[in-house]
């Protein structure tokens, strides 16, 4: 089984969220950029694969070359070889089209992102690439097993789960629940050091259009200070949440 | 030319954000000066659209829909797309809505805004305005295509009567194939999800274990809420994993969050914030959800939840 993990290269979590330029561009200075927390979980799902069923695992990113220490990091994690798509990721379509290229010319089976990044959110390229591949796809995916062409997989729907099974070739949107959180891996020193021997090959992109652009952002309001209530005198709270925020 | 709308149901009942997107997109077509046209699955009564101004309902009687498959739902909303020629097609932020959404633009070359929380900042060009960065930023994102395709964040527009007299039509799409077969779906149908709840109780470690969670779930029924807890105590086993909101768990868009000995970590925060009002309980007044929330109470939980309680039944009963 040939597998590609697709890898966001996003903020930290406790990163502080700036803009540049008239507020038309995300300031990237002083931040920490990781693996995207989804496909995390994805890649380290598919380093079981790798390890119980011979799978070979292939990380790629949609990116400029400052994205290449978060795929170095993957490969540090145990994937056998990384692809970078020389090309900025700006709009969601784009991504799908150029990463649905790397799949047509690599011949790949699974492949795994996760379901959203948690710069963007769009939470739209794994579904687009699957819609332009034609192959399965689950979303919001928390199991996945497969046996030579067949998966089995849940996936989480609001308020349950529900199991399915399907064929490959497969696309699924990964989360938590692929593997737990005490499953993740932390790059070992040999590891770091096989990393720095493995490919990473840098491919030019397709020439597509992309169907949305980005305007500007915006941050939210400052918010006021905590109203608070002592705990003995909680008919506020009640009036508070009935009469101020009309809420119950 | 109409505006489409999807409008979830389920087991022939529309869900609240199928009147919520219903309510949107009667906005774009106030907006645009066009008509909107729902399309619904196997609805009980397709005509109650009318109420949030929908002018016309294609009505879908299949037995082959009544299990939700992502690929199937596309196409077929695909189809009533290029039957009414419609350049803005509106949806939800549901699980499945999320799902369907990008097959769906693939399939119309439509460009996909998700997490959406206003009305069109402007239709020409087409601008929205959505969440981004998990909560901590607003992008305002221009869709270039000819066709656009909206999914409108939970909770974010409310709801807004329109008394409009909706004209049903029986539509009776071809349903393809599809390479995805539903094995059993595990849910609990008693219970308000979260999702769904405009209310929602969550705690944390600061209960000390699983078997204090009673009194949480009388909170959560007294208001009609969800439950729901922090990543620790999913992680420990405590609640399921289904419960688990934050970052890489569920995203919370309630009118109320109460948070009961949660302490607020930022990917806590981060996948809650899009909640409109916060109310913490913690016995730490440091802890960083004060910073976070409307309304606080200094206070041991296993104190200030059990009187919380009897004050809300008192309220509830004179209501």
């Amino acid at each position: 089984m040939k597998i590609l993990v697709c890898i966001s290269h996003v903020p930290d979590t406790t990163s502080k969220i700036n803009f540049t330029e008239n507020d038309t561009k995300f300031d990237t200075n002083g931040v920490q950029f990781v693996i995207n927390p989804n496909d995390e979980f994805g890649l380290t799902r598919a380093m079981w694969f790798q390890e119980k069923q011979g799978a070979s695992v292939t990380v790629v990113n949609v990116g400029g070359p400052e994205t290449e220490p978060t795929l170095r990091k993957a490969l540090a994690i145990g994937a056998d070889d990384a692809i970078r798509v020389n090309t900025p990721a700006t709009d969601g379509f784009s991504v799908a089209k150029q990463l649905a290229k790397v799949v047509e010319d690599g011949g790949y089976d699974l492949i795994i992102c996760g379901r959203e990044s948690i710069d963007y959110n769009g939470g739209m390229v794994p579904g687009m690439l699957a819609g332009l591949l034609k192959a399965n796809f689950i979303n919001k995916c928390i199991s996945l097993d497969v046996d030579g062409t067949t998966a089995k997989a849940v996936r989480e729907i609001d308020g349950g789960k529900e199991t399915v099974t399907t064929s490959l070739p497969l696309v699924i949107g990964g989360q938590k629940g692929l593997v737990e959180e005490s499953d993740l891996k932390i790059p070992n020193m040999r590891g770091i050091m096989m990393a720095r021997k493995k490919p990473l090959n840098v491919v030019e992109p397709v020439a597509t259009d992309a169907e949305t652009s980005s305007v500007k952002f915006e941050k939210p309001a400052p918010k006021g200070d905590v109203k608070l209530v002592s705990p003995d005198n909680l008919d506020e709270l009640v009036n508070l949440l009935h009469n101020e925020a009309k809420v119950i | 030319m109409s505006v489409l709308v999807y409008t979830e149901s389920e087991q022939g009942k529309f869900k609240k954000i199928a009147f919520e997107v219903s309510s949107y997109a009667k906005a774009v077509a106030d907006a645009m000066g066009t008509s909107v046209t729902a399309i619904s699955f196997n609805a009980d009564d397709p005509s109650a659209l009318g109420t949030y101004g929908v002018n016309k309902v294609l009505n879908v009687k299949n037995d082959a829909l009544k299990t939700f498959n992502a690929s199937v739902y596309a196409d077929v909303i695909k189809e009533a797309a290029q039957q009414e020629d419609s350049k803005v097609i509106v949806m939800s932020s549901s699980a499945n809505d999320k799902y369907l959404a990008p097959l769906l633009a693939v399939d119309l070359n439509a460009g996909y805004a998700s997490n959406v929380v206003e009305t069109p900042v402007s239709t020409a060009p087409f601008q929205v305005k959505r969440n981004a960065f998990t909560n901590k930023a607003f992008e305002i994102l221009e869709l270039k295509t000819d066709v656009k395709l909206i999914g409108v964040s939970n909770n974010s527009f409310g709801l807004h009567e329109n008394n409009t007299d909706a004209k049903v039509e029986d539509f009776s799409p071809e349903i393809p194939e599809s390479g995805i077969k539903v094995e059993s779906v595990d849910k609990a149908t008693d219970k308000v999800t979260i999702a769904d709840a405009d209310i929602v109780v969550s705690a944390g470690r600061g209960l000390k274990g699983p078997e204090n969670w009673g009194m949480i779930e009388e909170l959560a029924d007294v208001l009609g809420a969800a439950t729901a807890c922090s990543k620790p105590v999913s992680d420990l086993g405590w609640r399921p994993h289904s419960e688990h909101v934050g970052q890489t768990g569920k995203p919370v868009a309630a009118n109320l969050y109460i948070a009961v000995g949660i302490s607020g970590a930022i990917q806590h925060l981060a996948g809650i914030n899009a909640s409109k009002y916060k109310v913490v309980i913690n016995n730490d007044p440091e802890a960083p959800f004060f910073k976070a929330a409307d309304y606080g109470v200094v206070g041991d939980a296993f104190e200030v939840v059990p009187q919380l309680i009897e004050k809300l039944k008192a309220f509830k009963a004179q209501q």
